[in-house]
């Protein structure tokens, strides 16, 4: 009985310990939640983006003592790619921190579509880094959605405009068959919308093939694919979907130069496990590509040397980790441009929404950061959450990427009208009235 | 010494033939009533109704539809997803294209009036196949219904990302907008289905049902009508399911694509109903309760005890530690959390004196 009551008041001062010394830590902290995902069928991605972000934050922590002396909380929530998971994490992960969280990326376009639907009212702004709604990029109508660097529409454009100069004009595509084998989700019907508005446009034939998730049944559409031979493929698949795709194009006999995959289709765990059936796949770049940059000097240094990385330091310079430390940078330098106007101290969302919707980077600047040959510089502002939107093509060889094309940009002649229609319809749906940018700026 | 009958005498037939004839447990489920409708949402954290009562409440009420199917009918469905997704997909429409009709209940109502009668049209089957095979032809309920809301654009207006989102809910002019109103909403549908559904099991109705799952061939000797009945048990099970599935679309997502009501949500209201008890109303609580909420008290007791781990550790101890526990009740009684509250009730009679 002693024994007993001795334990359970031992366990109860422990537990009370554990809680008041993590509450008397967060007083001078920036919370960020993490809802990424380690386990699922689309771990193999998720992974190293995972390992990036985290890397990131850690390095800002280490190596700066924080965002001007405010540390960044982080913490990671594993959504499995579910939409409901994804949900739940946000929810439990909202009001942590002194401010709450600063902004959310849910590396998931099912889950920003969810959460597009909270954020307004959270007041917690989203960065949806190269996904989500393409249409978000309209900042008077999204006012809290951040697709930076590129929407699926941008990446559809560049793919496109990549194609018709390998055909000599965009007139040449005339009567050429494109196939889009697409991940039947939200994420993957995204550049629909471009493509068959290009398909009238130029007169090539699009034929859109779905996959049921998670993605591992693909031999019933590339027996199709086999019968029809189309022109080009593109591939906008995630996860083990990619995998099996290459693979199933090598079984049937598609030459993979003639594959264009999306950048969340263009990564080493993509094309590893086709082994040489890979060779040649062609994949959009989310600007930036695999490789060791400047800010992986940095990482060495002050992680990896100690020990602390998330990842293994052979992976460090992945496309997908690389892109984890993108979201990492593009969420810091929105927090240090929104301290500017707020202080330096733990910010609320509203207030970081600011920061992003203001975030200016200079090529000086990214030099400065250590992600110059990653980024080009990018300027976001209310009427163009997207910042920028240019992107190249690479290809592998068997062991490693290699950049075949030079920088393309989306062309917003044919882009701008079809944002600017979808967002309308959106803002008429929800009954929104649209943000004035003219009068904001 | 709680739970004796003693003294309590029924002077009349309503008295007797009420739910809870039993003193304690009217007042055991007051208690939880007025708990629920009024201490809760006044103590109650946004996390708590968003993440804990409402997937809870909602899915319960599918558990409700599928255990009369299952349970007391005794007809195997793999189709509780397609049919959530029809009255999710019903309700919209509903909403979309009538505005002035936004009242929420109207809305969900007509959700499941529509799913009731897609659930006749898939429960025909069922008058010249039994068991498992049945299973299979509600399968492939399931995928035919999938696909419909995937490919058939007019169910999703016409949205380039097959995604549809929903916002301004009202009920008879009281906007819907915080967790709490949502949760009270949705407090309100259970509550009155899982009154219905008790009335229904325990009528002539529901014993034609359990008569049909006993033996149907006697049951059709004595004079019950097979096609009538199985069909009732369809259409009343299908009802619930597609409010519920209203519900899950409305309220708790807000904005949702056909995924959501994929084969995966199918197997986890079975395994609630399985998990709870067949043909028992508290075994769909139960289940519910188990199957919705185990996963998040797994992923967040390391946190609460202060043990780090790393997210991916966390992920797949919850999920083996989740299947260990379903293998682990399925054992120790295979009927279900339900017959082991009944167990539990009856050594309450006697308590403290085990004889």
């Amino acid at each position: 009985m002693q024994f007993r009551k001795a334990a359970l008041l031992g366990a109860a001062i422990v537990a009370a310990g554990v809680l008041a010394g993590s509450m008397a830590q967060a007083q001078n902290e920036q919370f960020i939640p993490g809802l990424i995902y380690r386990t699922g069928a689309y771990a193999p991605n998720g992974i190293p983006f995972a390992n990036g972000i985290g890397d990131y934050y850690a390095l800002v922590n280490a190596r700066d003592g924080g965002i001007n002396g405010v540390k960044i909380l982080y913490e990671e929530c594993d959504t499995g790619y579910a939409t409901d998971r994804g949900v739940e994490c946000y929810e439990r992960l909202k009001a942590k921190g002194p401010t709450g969280a600063a902004f959310v990326s849910p590396l998931s376009t099912g889950i920003t579509f969810a959460l597009t639907e909270k954020a307004p009212i959270d007041k917690i702004p989203i960065i949806s880094l190269g996904y989500g709604r393409s249409e978000s990029r309209d900042g008077s109508v999204f006012t809290w959605n951040f697709p930076l660097v590129g929407t699926y529409w941008s990446a559809a454009d560049i793919v496109l405009q990549h194609i018709a100069k390998k055909e000599g004009g965009w007139d040449k595509l005339k009567g050429k068959k494109i196939a889009l084998v697409y991940h039947d989700s939200p994420y993957g019907k995204e550049p629909i919308a471009l493509l068959e508005a290009r398909a009238k446009l130029h007169g090539f034939e699009f034929t859109p093939m779905p996959v049921t998730a998670p993605g591992v049944e693909q031999k019933a559409t590339w027996l199709q694919i086999r019968q029809q031979k189309p022109d080009y493929v593109l591939l906008w698949g995630w996860g083990v979907m990619n995998s099996t795709a290459i693979k199933e194009a090598a079984a049937v006999g598609f030459s993979r130069d003639k594959m264009y995959g999306v950048w969340w289709s263009g990564a080493e765990p993509d094309v590893r496990p086709a082994g040489d059936g890979a060779k040649g796949y062609n994949a959009a770049m989310l600007q930036h590509g695999a490789g060791q940059f400047d800010v992986h000097t940095d990482l060495k240094k002050y992680l990896y040397d100690k020990g602390q990385g998330l990842a293994k330091w052979d992976e460090t310079g992945e496309v997908l980790y690389n892109r984890g430390l993108i979201n990492g940078m593009l969420g810091v330098e929105s927090i240090r441009t929104a301290q500017k106007k707020f202080g330096n101290k733990p910010l609320t969302g509203e207030q970081v929404r600011w920061g992003i919707e203001n975030l200016d980077l200079s090529a000086a600047r990214l030099k400065e950061l250590g992600f110059d040959g990653m980024l080009r510089p990018l300027k976001v502002s209310c009427g163009d959450h997207e910042g920028t939107r240019a992107g190249r093509i690479q290809q592998w060889d068997g062991t490693k990427w290699n950049v075949i094309s030079d920088w393309y940009e989306s062309d917003d002649k044919v882009l701008k009208p079809m944002v600017e229609q979808a967002a309308k319809k959106y803002a008429d749906e929800k009954k929104l009235t649209a943000r004035d940018c003219a009068k904001e700026s | 010494m709680f739970y004796r009958e003693a003294g309590q005498f029924k002077t009349d037939y309503a008295s007797d033939q009420q739910i809870f004839p039993i003193l304690q447990d009217r007042l055991f489920v007051l208690a939880v009533l007025v708990v629920a409708f009024i201490v809760v949402p006044i103590f109650g954290t946004a996390y708590l109704f968003s993440e804990i009562f409402i997937p809870f409440l909602i899915l319960s009420l599918a558990a409700i539809g599928l255990n009369i199917l299952v349970g007391y009918c005794g007809q195997v469905s793999l189709g509780t997803g397609g049919f959530m997704a029809v009255g999710a997909y019903a309700s919209y429409n509903f909403w979309l294209r009538l505005p002035e009709a936004n009242n929420l209940v109207v809305v969900f109502l007509f959700g499941g009036v529509m799913a009731a009668a897609v659930g006749i049209l898939f429960g025909l089957p069922s008058l010249r196949i039994k068991g498992f095979y049945l299973a299979v032809a509600t399968l492939a309920s399931q995928f035919f219904l999938d696909w419909t809301f995937a490919r058939v654009k007019w169910f999703t207006n016409y949205t380039p990302s097959g995604s549809v989102a929903v916002g301004e809910l009202s009920v008879f002019g009281w906007r819907i907008d915080t967790p709490v109103e949502r949760y009270l909403l949705i407090l309100a549908f259970v509550a009155v289905g899982a009154l219905v559904a008790k009335n229904l099991v325990r009528g002539h109705i529901g014993r034609s049902w359990m008569a049909i799952r006993d033996m149907d061939i006697a049951a059709e000797i004595i004079g019950l009508r097979p096609l009538r009945t199985k069909l009732t048990a369809f259409a009343v099970s299908s009802f619930f399911i597609g409010v519920a599935g209203a519900m899950w679309g409305f309220l708790r997502l807000g904005s949702w694509e056909p995924a959501a009501f994929d084969i995966n949500r199918s197997f986890q209201i079975l395994f609630m109903v399985i998990i709870g008890g067949l043909g028992s109303l508290l075994g769909s609580f139960l289940g519910a309760a188990f199957i919705v909420l185990l996963p998040l008290l797994l992923n967040q007791l390391p946190a609460w005890l202060g043990i780090q781990m790393s997210t991916a550790l966390l992920s797949n101890l919850e999920f083996m530690v989740f299947g260990a526990l379903i293998v682990f009740f399925l054992i120790v009684e295979p009927h279900g959390l339900a017959r082991l509250w009944s167990l539990a009730k009856e050594k309450l009679r006697l308590w403290p004196f085990p004889h």
